[in-house]
């Protein structure tokens, strides 16, 4: 069992939700990023996605796309990023996914690429510009070796939420909003609307985590009463991280993450 | 004209895109295949490229370059003389009629030097749509005069300051606009890129240009060309042309942008110096590094100086 699915389980056991958090390895340094990993930790999140930055990420707002620029300009290569999940991967067994875009999985060659990336410690991928029908090479390169966590959309048909959820595995990333990651438009019916139907097509067959726009307690709250498995906060972090000292950041880190892992916590 | 049904030129194309896009891709797909074909909008598109773009252009024999040159008979086809200066208004037109059937009420578009940009104002301005333009920051600077049209034809100019602010970044602008607007927007692409079914639509809206001059050709020498030649930059002014010829015997050279000389880093030559990658939505040759980061191109058609 991968240590994504083992912490669903763990978590399931437990009656709790899980809270995913993202950051951008190399932001705005390498330094910053092992604090924030470990307010991370001690705020009680449960997955850590990495990001890795690509030059042109299309499905990301402007926090992101500040970070990715950042973080490529501080000579963030896949080798350092492997070695930075190596370091933590000595620190934690918290499960890592890394959240980048195909086109860095498909120059080395999705076969090298994934099991480097296992090597380092890696369990999982997102990856928001690969579509299922392009999937296959993909796939069959990640089978048993690392899950493969897809998205959809409230505007996915349910036929398609269908065959998407056979293709992922780890769990279904719902897209909350119409948009890039980080805008701010509120909690919106038609997503509510969403993780309710997405959650009835996959029938609890794999848990659904609903990520873009997730930044505050209360949004948390809101997407967990509805049925999520599991939320993503990614943009907020980054803007905590900052906006924080880095004599503060994993104290403020630490806080922060705990008013969002509380809403997931069945009282 | 022939339709890729998975959207794959071998193992080009394809639809590498944001699930949010997925039902928009679908629908524009559904919708090309209706029309595509259909008697009316066939019509009603060749009125436009007729009356307002300005079809058929001439094709120019070039008698003092043909003699300096002292071999082929040069021709060139004419078709800076449309209505807007460039090809750009064929694809613009029947896009945008594509998008008023759709019932689209607001169409975005992404622009380099500004001439897509200038044709897909130009086109909503004669179907009475709304039109928003992408444009790297860049090249708001080094076109103003395009950007200045761009306005008077009603269309606004989003700068794009993300990125290397240039056309890549303007297109990836567009598409976060799109993605945010799936609903509403229509985006018309302008180049031979993006995911599918933009490659074939813009293949088939600028095939105009070769099925001219298979009859212009034939009228003036009684056979097609024997060497057909046109600049490769994003594509749609090549394939338009070269497309209807493929067939034939004519041999085909398509010409990039080398700018400071391939093995710079400073040229625009995709498919001569490029690997193959995934961007923008599609399997494409790409200028990129060891690590798979895209890299800027180079390219004098915007202007012939840098601006920071």
């Amino acid at each position: 069992m991968s240590r994504i699915k083992e912490k669903f389980a763990e978590l399931v056991a437990k009656k709790e939700k899980a809270l995913i958090a993202y950051i951008m390895v190399g932001y705005p340094n390498e330094k910053t990023t092992m604090t924030a990993i470990r307010g991370l930790i001690k705020g009680g999140t449960d997955i850590i996605e990495l990001g890795f930055p690509f030059s042109d990420p299309l499905a990301d707002g402007p926090v992101i796309q500040n970070a990715s620029m950042i973080s490529l300009d501080n000579g963030i290569k896949i080798n350092r990023f492997f070695n930075i999940v190596k370091k933590i991967r000595k620190e934690t067994d918290i499960p890592l996914v890394l959240m980048t875009y195909t086109n860095i999985l498909y120059h080395k060659g999705y076969p090298k690429f994934i099991a480097e990336s296992k090597k380092a410690g890696i369990d999982g991928f997102i990856l928001p510009d690969m579509s299922i029908e392009e999937s296959k090479e993909y796939l069959a390169s990640a089978k048993n070796r690392a899950d493969t966590i897809f998205l959809v959309s409230p505007n996915t048909t349910k036929s398609r939420i269908e065959r998407i959820a056979k293709s992922s595995s780890g769990f279904l990333y719902l897209v909350a909003v119409y948009g890039t990651t980080g805008v701010k438009t509120g909690i919106q019916n038609y997503t509510i609307k969403a993780i309710k139907e997405v959650k009835k097509i996959t029938k609890g067959k794999i848990p659904v985590g609903v990520g873009f726009g997730v930044s505050t307690p209360n949004d948390v709250k809101k997407y967990i009463n509805a049925g999520a498995d599991a939320v993503i906060v990614g943009s907020a972090f980054l803007k905590l991280i900052e906006k924080t000292p880095h004599n503060k950041l994993e104290l403020d880190i630490t806080a922060f993450t705990k008013s969002l892992k509380r809403q997931t916590v069945k009282k | 004209m022939k339709y890729p049904k998975d959207g794959k030129f071998g193992e080009f194309g394809g639809k590498y895109i944001p699930e949010t896009l997925v039902p928009a891709i679908e629908e524009l797909e559904e919708n090309y295949l209706k029309f595509k074909d259909n008697k009316d909008f066939k019509k009603e598109l060749d009125y436009y490229l007729k009356q307002y773009a300005g079809r058929p252009t001439p094709l120019y024999y070039a008698k003092n370059l043909s003699e300096k040159c002292g071999g082929a008979k040069i021709y060139l086809k004419r078709e800076d003389l449309l209505h807007g200066g460039a090809h750009k208004i064929n694809n613009t037109l029947g896009q945008a009629l594509l998008a008023k059937k759709m019932n689209k009420k607001r169409i975005i578009a992404e622009t380099g030097a500004g001439q897509h940009g200038v044709a897909t104002a130009m086109a909503c301005a004669v179907l009475g749509m709304k039109s928003e333009v992408y444009m790297g920051y860049k090249d708001t600077i080094r076109q103003k005069l395009n950007v200045y049209r761009m306005n008077m034809l009603g269309s606004k100019v989003h700068p794009v300051k993300s990125g290397s602010k240039t056309l890549k970044d303007a297109i990836n602008e567009a598409i976060r606009d799109w993605i945010t607007n799936v609903e509403s927007t229509y985006y018309l692409l302008g180049s031979a890129v993006g995911p599918h079914p933009y490659p074939v639509m813009v293949r088939d809206f600028q095939s105009v240009i070769g099925e001219e001059i298979k009859v212009q050709m034939k009228k003036i020498s009684n056979k097609t060309p024997d060497i057909v030649i046109a600049c490769v930059g994003g594509g749609s002014n090549a394939i338009g042309t070269f497309y209807p010829l493929v067939d034939t015997n004519a041999e085909i050279i398509g010409v990039e942008a080398a700018g400071k000389g391939l093995k710079s880093k400073y040229h625009s030559a995709t498919l001569s110096a490029g690997s193959k990658g995934v961007l923008h939505g599609m399997m494409t040759y790409l200028l990129q590094d060891e690590e798979g980061q895209i890299t800027e191109t180079h390219s004098i058609s915007a202007c012939i100086f840098d601006v920071d």
